[in-house]
Order: C-alpha cells, then sequence, then structure tokens
C-alpha cells in the first residue's frame, strides 16, 4: 500500500471541500467521511466520490478492525476536544482544523518539519495561515518588534463558529504570529464584509522594523515566502509590491512594511471568493501528506 | 416616548471618541479633563471616551494612540460629575478582556458596533456587559448601504443579545432626511419595548441636525453629536447646534445652550487641530457612501502616493469597503500611483 488513509471527520462545507482536495492526492487515500446527520449533503458527496460514510459520529469508525492512519477534523472545537484523546489512544494523528488548539500550531511554510510525528496539530485559523508567512519572512531578514494583520472575508464565508466567538478567531491568530511568525507582540483584526458579488479574501500583514532595516533583502524574503504558500494554496499571491514607511508619530515611531495579500479559493466545493476556508483545506492536505509520507515510509521500513 | 421623566431624548456626545479620528489619536489626559469637565458642566448626560476605532483601536491600521485609551477613560471618570461615561468597542478588533478593563475604570455604558449586515459578531459582547452590569447601545454602521427592513432584522439580533439601544449609524453621512426616519421607524417598530432607538450623524452632507431631529420625529429616544462637529469625515452633529434646535423645537434634551455655545468655543475648539470641514474630501464621503474616518487616512495616502484623494475615496466607495478596512486605502493609492505612472510612460 502506497497511501495512508484519512478520515474526515465533519461533512459540512469544509469537510466536503477538504474531501475533494485529498482524493487528488497522491500520498493520502480519503476513504471515511464521518457526519452526525444522515441527511448530510457532504455525506451524500462522499459515497459517491466511493468514500465509506458513518452518520453516527467517530465512535462506529474508532472500534472497526480497520482504522485511519490519519483523521482531518473537520467539525467544531468542541467536538473537536471530545474526540482527540480518541485518537491519541489509537495512535492516529490528527489534523485539527477547528479552533480547539490543543496541539503545536502548524503553518506548512514556517514549522511543518517540526511536527511531523505531533499526535495532533492545530492550523490555527485561516487569517494565521495567511498572514504567519509573512511575518516569518520579515522576521527572518529583520527585528520585528510588533506585528498587526487585517484580515477581510467576504460576509457569506464566515460561519457561525467564527461569528459566535470573534474574540477567539482574534487570540488565537495574534498567538501564531508571536510563537510561529517571531513577532514578539502580535495583534490580529478580522473585518467581515458583505459586498455583493463577495469579495475575495484580502489579508494585509503589518511589521514594526528598524528605519535602516535591509528593504530589498525584506521585498525578497516576503516573495519567496509568498511562492511557497502558493505551491499548496494555488490562489495566495500579492496584490501589490511590499510598501515601505518612516516612523510617524501616527504609527508610534516605528517604521514599517506592510504587505498586501489576497486568497482565491479553488473552488473545489466552495466558491473561489473563500479563499479563507480554501487556505484552511489547502494547508490541512499540505499538512496531511507531510505526515502521509512519513506514515508510508515507516510502514515500508518495517 | 420620552426618554425619562426630565428629557425627551439623551445626548451622547461622542467628540473625545469620534473626535479622535479628526486628532489622529493623539488625546492627552489633559484634552480629556478640560472638555469633560466642560461638557459635564453643561449638562451633557453622556461622554463617550476611547480611541476613534474603539478599544483596542491603537494600531498601524488605525493609528497608535497618544495616550493608552483606558487612561483616558479613567481621567474622564474622575473628572466627570453628572454625566456617565461611555466607550466603543468594535467585535474583531476590541476583545472582550477590554470591555472588562473599561468597567473596571469607572466606564458605564457600552457601545457595541458591527457593520450593519452583520450584527451576530456582537452576541457574547452583549451579554458581557450586561453581566458586568453595563448599560449597553448597539451601533449599526454604514445604515445607509442596507433597507430599513435589513436593518431592522439587524437590530433585532442585537436586543435579543442584550442591546439596550440600538443605533442607526450614518457612518458615512450619506443619509438624506427621510432615508433617516425610515429607518429609524423600522427599528422602532420591530423593537416595541424591547430597546430604544438612538441616531448616529455626520455632516459630510450638511444634514446632521436636520437628520437628527427627523430622527426624533420618528420614535428615536438618543441622538449622538460632537460639540464643534469633532469627529470624522465633515465631523459629527454638532451638539450645540441640535441643543438649540431642539430647545427651539420643544425637545428637552437637558443641555444648557449657552453654556455648551461657549464650551464648543472655549475649550473643544482649542483641543482641535483644525475645524471639521465641509470640503472637497469630506463631501466626497458623504456622496460616495464611504467611511468617514478614512479621511485621515486617505489623505495622508494621497500626499504619499502623488495620487488624488477624492479617487481614493470614490474607489473605496466602488468597492464597498466596511469601517476597518483602512489598510486597502493604501492598496488603492498603489494601485492608482502605477496606474498614473504607466499612462505618463
Amino acid at each position: 500500500m502506497t497511501k495512508a488513509t484519512a478520515a474526515i471527520v465533519g461533512s459540512g462545507n469544509i469537510g466536503t471541500d477538504l474531501m475533494y482536495k485529498l482524493l487528488r492526492s497522491e500520498t493520502i487515500e480519503p476513504r471515511w467521511m464521518i457526519g452526525v446527520d444522515p441527511q448530510s449533503p457532504g455525506l451524500k458527496r462522499a459515497a459517491e466520490e466511493g468514500l465509506h460514510t458513518c452518520a453516527e459520529g467517530v465512535d462506529p469508525l474508532l472500534a472497526q478492525d480497520e482504522k485511519p492512519d490519519l483523521v482531518f477534523e473537520a467539525t467544531s472545537a468542541y467536538v473537536h476536544r471530545s474526540n482527540a484523546p480518541k485518537y491519541a489512544e489509537l495512535g492516529i494523528q490528527a489534523v485539527d482544523l477547528t479552533p480547539a488548539a490543543l496541539g503545536p500550531a502548524v503553518v506548512p511554510a514556517v514549522n511543518l518539519g517540526e511536527h511531523l510525528d505531533a499526535p495532533n496539530v492545530s492550523l490555527i485559523t485561516c487569517g494565521g495561515q495567511a498572514t504567519i508567512p509573512v511575518v516569518h519572512a520579515v522576521s527572518r531578514v529583520t527585528e520585528v518588534a510588533y506585528a498587526e494583520i487585517v484580515a477581510s472575508v467576504a460576509s457569506p464565508s464566515a460561519g457561525p463558529g467564527t461569528r459566535a466567538n470573534i474574540d477567539e478567531f482574534t487570540l488565537t491568530t495574534s498567538r501564531g504570529i508571536e510563537t510561529i511568525g517571531g513577532a514578539p507582540r502580535g495583534k490580529a483584526i478580522i473585518i467581515l464584509n458583505p459586498a455583493e458579488p463577495p469579495m475575495m479574501m484580502q489579508d494585509t500583514v503589518f511589521c514594526a522594523i528598524a528605519a535602516d532595516a535591509d528593504r530589498a533583502a525584506i521585498t525578497a524574503s516576503v516573495r519567496a515566502t509568498v511562492e511557497r504558500v502558493a505551491s499548496y494554496v494555488p490562489g495566495y499571491r500579492l496584490r501589490a509590491e511590499p510598501q515601505f514607511d518612516e516612523p510617524t508619530a501616527v504609527s508610534g515611531s516605528l517604521a514599517r512594511v506592510a504587505v498586501f495579500v489576497e486568497v482565491e479559493g479553488a473552488g473545489d466545493f466552495l466558491p473561489p471568493y473563500s479563499g479563507n476556508l480554501d487556505i484552511m483545506t489547502a494547508a490541512a492536505t499540505e499538512v496531511g501528506e507531510g505526515f502521509a509520507e512519513r506514515i508510508v515510509s515507516r510502514r515500508a521500513a518495517s | 416616548m420620552p426618554y425619562s421623566s426630565d428629557l425627551d431624548i439623551r445626548v451622547t456626545d461622542s467628540s473625545l471618541r469620534d473626535g479622535s479620528h479628526a486628532k489622529q489619536h493623539r488625546f492627552t489626559v489633559e484634552h480629556v479633563t478640560s472638555m469633560v469637565a466642560a461638557l459635564d458642566a453643561a449638562g451633557v448626560p453622556v461622554i463617550e471616551v476611547t480611541h476613534g476605532d474603539g478599544l483596542g483601536g491603537s494600531s498601524f491600521n488605525y493609528g497608535f494612540s497618544h495616550t493608552p485609551e483606558q487612561e483616558l477613560i479613567k481621567a474622564a471618570v474622575e473628572t466627570a460629575r453628572r454625566a456617565k461615561i461611555a466607550f466603543l468597542m468594535l467585535p474583531g478588533l476590541g476583545l472582550q478582556d477590554d470591555i472588562r478593563e473599561a468597567a473596571d475604570n469607572g466606564a458605564s455604558v457600552c457601545r457595541i458596533a458591527t457593520h450593519c449586515t452583520e450584527a451576530d459578531i456582537a452576541v457574547q459582547h452583549f451579554g458581557l456587559a450586561r453581566e458586568l452590569g453595563l448599560e449597553t447601545v448597539g451601533f449599526l454602521m454604514m445604515s445607509h448601504s442596507r433597507p430599513p427592513e435589513v436593518l431592522a432584522a439587524q437590530a433585532r439580533i442585537m436586543a435579543d443579545a442584550g442591546c439596550q439601544c440600538v443605533y442607526v449609524v450614518d457612518s458615512a453621512g450619506a443619509l438624506v432626511m427621510e432615508q433617516t426616519s425610515d429607518r429609524i421607524a423600522a427599528l422602532v417598530a420591530e423593537l416595541g419595548d424591547d430597546a430604544q432607538v438612538g441616531f448616529h450623524g455626520h455632516e459630510n452632507l450638511g444634514l446632521g441636525v436636520a437628520n437628527s431631529v427627523l430622527a426624533v420625529r420618528a420614535g428615536a429616544q438618543q441622538i449622538d453629536g460632537s460639540t464643534r462637529r469633532f469627529g470624522a469625515g465633515a465631523g459629527n452633529t454638532p451638539v450645540e447646534a441640535f441643543a438649540a434646535v431642539a430647545e427651539k423645537l420643544g425637545i428637552r434634551t437637558g443641555i444648557d445652550v449657552l453654556k455648551i455655545i461657549d464650551a464648543a468655543e472655549d475649550v473643544v475648539r482649542p483641543v482641535m487641530d483644525g475645524e471639521c470641514l465641509l470640503d472637497r474630501m469630506s463631501l466626497t464621503m458623504g456622496y460616495a457612501g464611504v467611511y468617514s474616518s478614512f479621511l485621515k487616512h486617505a489623505d495622508r495616502q494621497a500626499a504619499k502616493y502623488g495620487v488624488s484623494g477624492a479617487e481614493i475615496l470614490l474607489e473605496a466607495g466602488r468597492r464597498e469597503l466596511v469601517g476597518g478596512q483602512e489598510d486597502q486605502l493604501i492598496e488603492i493609492a498603489v494601485a492608482l500611483a502605477a496606474k498614473s505612472s504607466s499612462r505618463k510612460s
């Protein structure tokens, strides 16, 4: 067997979009889709694609002899907190797309290599996936005392979970800016925009830098990182050249670089404007493939 | 229905919050104590003090505060003898912990703002504010951009979450006369006794006072203004003019007209960097329906990139930007500059 097997837990929009990405994977075979509602359109689509489906939650899957190598959790933070210990007990690696933040936070372009054997990894937030690589790109060239991101997403692509707990988004994202991005102080802002037709996900990253920082090196580093992210999120791109500002009173006496990116979704299942959701499923696929390669090579060696 | 036995409507002065935009967030403790003392003495019942973009607004995107806003709130609370001190917060930017801190510092009115289609992101915050014993106000920003029935449905979400007064907020100063009263009437009909209705006007089309009077006639019980118009864009409904007009119409605001006229001239004006003017930029905002606090940001980007500030604002209107998307103005200016240099070459 050359692929690692995977279960997608959660048959909503995210789980369904993820399924289409995994069906194209060369290292992962999505074999199960788990939901809680037999009428779920996601389960129906999964059955059409030849996956085994179950509408009774994750327990029947974990009780059977044949267990997945990997699970992708696309339910809610609450459900994941209850499921995670069961996966861990069975030695099933979990990629967590919910905001539960139980395992180490992973941004594939920055720190996937450090967590390839972690039992559970968290994908932070969509805003984190889109902006932390840029903060890291700047902070590896020059000291970034403070980084701030503004994530603008189309209203219809912000689900009820995000809306009910929007502080969780800003707090989790700021923490990721600090721990993975490399800025001692991070701040995240999220804006929901209801324009019709819906706007593409747009993110702005501001980094405080020294006035004499090497601007050409920063620009080159940002470009390289954007290319790296685009290798797993094809719709990820710069909207403008990085912009530099001298220190002013209003800027808090710091020089800054501003980087503007947008994320166009691949349109696997979700509409292209919802790049915020696409970047999560694309990052999950990238992380899952990293896990899968290790699993397959371990299996070959044994 | 009158606001109380003494007041037909209650006025909130926003010059120490909305004025923060015009001041580019450079308020000091001295500014706050002098203005709060004067407004309080003139009988203004509520005074709002926060960074222009609400709690947590101090940032690259909106401008860093000269003095931390919680210190300003504390100073205001210590200075006010009768007036309640209010603060603003926007979910997605400010946090629940910021609300707790403002409450600890003695502020008593929590005003929570969302874009006028996104009320459900504020449910947690209203719940917390009520738990803390704060009076609550909800802001439906950019209310010109949606019809009355949509606003009424959003107001219902806020009221059900614990909001005690929902404001139609004309962030772009774009509402014209009956467009204001139709929106207020829709909210009054929807909310009934469940919550009051308020109006927050801007002067970008020169209609702050007129729209506010129409709002009162349609049933609004709370009205926002800023003394000397000290606010974003062409500024807010001038409190001193509104108080004078209200008195002539027999609407009781509790504000001493002569005292507030003096406060506007002698205390507030010296704090301002300049008058809030109905000039090309601010009129463009009212005309194109652009969020008023984009003004200073558009000015700065226009100067940096050598492009027209009015064109930046028009493009912001075309893109239907909402409050908080100041970052996009930079990208718009960069694109305009690229277009004009390719035309020259």
